[in-house]
């Protein structure tokens, strides 16, 4: 290792004039295969107030468990109409929408399968490098062998999944809780 | 088994801390419990890619996107996006956002009394190219006061996003200019405790990309997560 890495700054208050036009909430056209889902939530900070100004970039396999990229190297299918990227922006109650398909299983290091998920990045003034967390489903069995979710207590790993509401199982609910006791699980990555 | 190489993790200071009281944003929004740590895995060691149609050619050039040209100091602002072995970076997306010449951002919610500039929006994009390389062209942002505390005003900066190769190596940052006055006071600059990853967020003067009777040229490279040299051993499950 020869360079230092350039460290990370916060993205400040007026990210969207810069970040609007790749804005994408509806990641999935209906000739996508998969099982479409609606996830919805708040970004809550340590007053309880919604954050009217972040961003959450979201990354996430198709429904066949593959993702958009040439580094993974697994023998599924493709799907070129989906990549797997979404920007999400809060709006001025600290909500946000998504619509999407719901991911197949990926592998973890050791070859098991994870649980069905999307990672996350959380970027909003006050916050000088970004967040990282993780959104898994609700009814999932996998969850509880979840080579990720394992290294979570028990107590906390609700906050990573996200919930039906209103009976129907495609729409769900699942929020950022910046600080406090019901405090979202962030993960360490790296950066 | 999958034999995959993931990306290192920084060295101890190199990146901020989410809390840094002196940039009060922080305080109510940086998580007030440990971070769990986590192996790369696949989802990490992926991400998006924005290939050619996602961008627009024009847009590396921010004194060309109205009918006039921006008022204030027109500049160059260029680098290489590489990782911490050197590698550079091909193909990948650098976006860059920034106020006027008057410290203003073309933003609803800045309420800085300086002029807007009907001919600059201040938001660009470009791709790298096949060695790394980006090219902005752009005018000298000013300083702005800010309510962080009394007197508080943000050093002349220019946000960056970058994506890199992988969700992992995700960055966004702000670039400095050398020399300026206010560097030393600024909380958000100073959030880094490594100096010499600090000092990476101040551009260079260069005159190789200074184009004569036309633009002062800054270099600023970015420099993102290397790969680590061998594959991870999976850790045992079930810590903390």
């Amino acid at each position: 290792m020869n360079l230092r890495a350039t460290p990370s700054q916060t993205v400040g208050p007026f990210f969207s004039i810069g970040c609007d036009r790749l804005n994408a909430t509806d990641l999935a056209e209906h000739s996508v295969p998969g099982e479409r889902i609606e996830i919805t939530g708040r970004v809550i900070d340590g007053d309880g107030n919604g954050v009217p100004d972040a961003m959450l970039e979201i990354w996430q396999a198709n429904s066949a468990g593959r993702y958009a990229h040439p580094d993974d190297p697994q023998d599924k299918a493709t799907e070129t109409r989906f990549q797997g990227f979404g920007r999400i922006p809060t709006d001025s109650n600290g909500a946000f929408w998504f619509a999407t398909i719901k991911p197949g299983p990926v592998p973890a290091p050791n070859g098991s399968p994870q649980a069905p998920h999307i990672v996350v990045s959380v970027f909003m003034r006050g916050l000088l490098r970004r967040l990282v967390t993780r959104i898994y489903f609700p009814d999932e069995a996998a969850n509880d062998q979840d080579f990720v979710l394992n290294f979570v207590e028990p107590a906390r790993r609700g906050t990573l999944i996200a919930r039906g509401f209103s009976g129907e199982k495609t729409k769900l609910e699942w929020n950022v809780i910046l600080q406090g006791e019901n405090e979202t699980v962030f993960f360490d990555i790296g950066l | 088994m999958m034999n995959l190489k993931g990306f290192r993790r920084p060295l101890a200071g190199a990146q901020p801390n989410y809390l840094h009281p002196p940039y009060v944003s922080s305080v109510k929004r940086a998580p007030t419990k440990r971070l769990v740590t986590i192996p790369q895995t696949l989802s990490e060691i992926t991400g998006p890619i924005f290939g050619v149609e996602r961008v627009d050619v024009k847009a590396f050039d921010l004194t060309k996107q109205h009918l006039g040209e921006p008022l204030g100091e027109r500049i160059i602002v260029s680098g290489r996006v590489l990782d911490e072995d050197g590698r550079t970076v091909p193909h990948t997306l650098v976006e860059i956002w920034q106020c006027n010449a008057a410290g203003r951002y073309q933003h609803k919610v800045d309420m800085h009394d300086a002029p807007l500039d009907p001919n600059f929006t201040g938001c660009g994009h470009t791709l790298t190219d096949s060695e790394g390389r980006y090219r902005f062209v752009t005018i000298r942002p000013g300083a702005y006061p800010w309510k962080n505390h009394y007197n508080a005003w943000r050093p002349a900066h220019i946000h960056f996003s970058v994506f890199g190769p992988a969700f992992a190596t995700r960055l966004v940052t702000q670039m400095y200019f050398p020399g300026d006055t206010l560097i030393p006071f600024d909380p958000i600059f100073n959030c880094t405790a490594d100096e010499t990853a600090r000092q990476r967020l101040i551009s260079e003067f260069d005159w190789k990309t200074t184009i004569p009777e036309q633009a002062l040229g800054f270099q600023f490279d970015l420099v993102l997560a290397g790969r680590e040299a061998t594959p991870w051993e999976p850790p045992r499950p079930g810590g903390k």
